[in-house]
């Protein structure tokens, strides 16, 4: 079977993001990014662990009229730097790209050190450069090498 | 130096480096004879913890050159304890000031405050973060006795939480220095701190004694081990002893070893070391004028 196939047979969308290419296991870490908890009342899908010709196994999120923004991508790419991202207009893929990890991401993760300025309610954004295995805060210098997804701001 | 703001010893060059403490240099011949060369400006001390030293020295600094000071007083009284941010604060005082000295208990506050403003700003100590202009002064005072090159020094202490340490090391790499790093397991230094050297191809090595590494030492620069960082008082009496030294200590030291300590100390340093030749703490404290002098000349 085919990514293709495998994509298919998950329900198709109307308007929305599809999230494919993700890494086995990583799809609720990835709706975690994008803020969704269900709460919002977005139609998502998830397939977990489908497999896959490229990757043996992988993951595809799908969400309802939901298109992503340029530093939830960034975030996505430090957990699942293989996906591929598309763009669903009236059931067709007006957009696909892969993600990049980027050089560094903004307002997305919170610093753990409570002592960051970033942490006293002063009105900036936090910024993590972006390592070759984790992330670092621009103002405290924090580094960050695990668990990055429990970082994510709320 | 082409610099807006010293915000990080991260920042600095060799070049910048030799520049800001060449000009230390000429003015420490003649402290006195400056006066002429910044007449009327005004920097503002904004000190948001409590440092004698550091205000004082930047006090100095900008009066030895001519200029004056504007100081917002004991947070206290101000109108930080009525929520206003740190971003508010400094976009007001540069409406006063020709350039802004700030102190702040939190880490990354230097950092966030230049990017509201204009003026030059020094970070005089942000946390546990950074202490460029402390770093400076440790340099230069390094410089005079030592030499920045062929340079083997121990810093030894609170390694973890001492902003000093943090600075001094990455600026030292930018010269042929070896660093051994003397401290408890619990204060070693910080996977920051570590990945910063390691980028920058520093030669570092790392002990939980002095014995070992000092008679290769050129500087030994002791810092303090704050009781406070200890959860429990009994780990802290186990260590504290052994990371003080004294003139026993000193057997096994090169004849022209120099000892620093970036002050106040409490028992780290015992005073019978005072009046030895290589104690130099408390000639680096006073070469925090000139060398805040210098910088200050070349930002205003
Ligand atoms: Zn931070």
């Amino acid at each position: 079977m085919t990514d293709i196939d495998t994509e298919l047979r998950v329900s198709k969308i109307q308007n929305g993001t599809v999230i494919d290419h993700v890494t086995g296991g990583e799809a609720l870490h990835v709706l975690a990014i994008i803020g969704i908890d269900g709460s919002g009342g977005e139609a998502v899908s998830l397939g977990m662990n489908v497999p896959s010709d490229r990757m043996g196994k992988k993951d595809i999120v799908k969400v309802e009229g939901r298109e992503l923004s340029q530093s939830e991508v960034d975030v996505l790419s430090l957990i699942a730097p293989d996906a591929t991202i598309n763009i669903i207009r009236e059931y067709e893929v007006t957009e696909k790209h892969r993600v990049e990890r980027p050089e560094a991401v903004t307002g997305v993760l919170e610093c753990p050190n409570a002592n960051c300025i970033t942490n006293a309610g002063e009105p900036v954004e936090t910024q993590f450069a972006v390592l070759n295995d984790g992330v670092r805060c621009e103002y405290c210098d924090t580094i960050i090498r695990e668990d990055l997804t429990e970082h994510i701001e709320s | 130096m082409r610099h807006d703001h010293i915000i990080t010893a991260k920042q600095l060059s060799r070049e910048d480096i030799e520049a800001v403490l060449d000009l230390a240099a000429e003015f420490d011949r003649d402290l006195s004879g400056q006066a002429d060369r910044h007449p009327g400006k005004l920097l503002a001390l904004a000190f948001f913890e409590p440092s004698t030293r550091t205000k004082m020295s930047f006090e100095t600094a900008i009066k030895r050159l001519g200029g004056d000071v504007i100081d917002m007083g004991p947070v206290e009284y101000s109108s930080v304890t009525k929520g206003e941010t740190l971003a508010d604060t400094v976009r007001v005082i540069e409406g006063y000031a020709d350039a802004i000295a700030l102190r702040h208990p939190m880490e990354g506050s230097a950092t966030m405050a230049s990017q509201f403003i204009d003026v030059p700003l020094l970070n005089g100590g942000d946390g546990a973060g950074q202490h460029p202009t402390q770093t400076l002064l440790d340099l230069y005072t390094i410089r005079e006795n030592a030499g920045l090159d062929d340079l083997t020094i121990g810093i030894m202490g609170d390694l973890k939480y001492g902003r000093t340490v943090h600075s001094l090391s990455h600026a030292l790499t930018n010269f042929d220095t070896r660093q051994h790093f003397i401290s408890p397991e619990s204060l070693k230094l910080p996977r920051n701190v570590r990945y910063d050297l390691h980028e920058a191809g520093a030669q570092v090595r790392e002990h939980e004694s002095l014995e070992a590494v000092l008679p290769e030492l050129d500087v030994l620069y002791v810092t303090r081990i704050q009781r406070e960082r200890f959860p429990d008082e009994n780990e802290y009496q186990k260590v504290a002893g052994q990371f003080n030294i004294d003139l026993e200590t000193l057997e096994d030291a090169a004849d022209d070893l120099s000892i620093m300590h970036p002050l106040p100390r409490v028992d780290e340093i015992d005073p019978a070391i005072d009046d030895l030749e290589n104690a130099t703490y408390f000639d680096q404290a006073h070469n925090g004028v000139p060398v805040r002098m210098a910088l200050l000349d070349m930002l205003l």
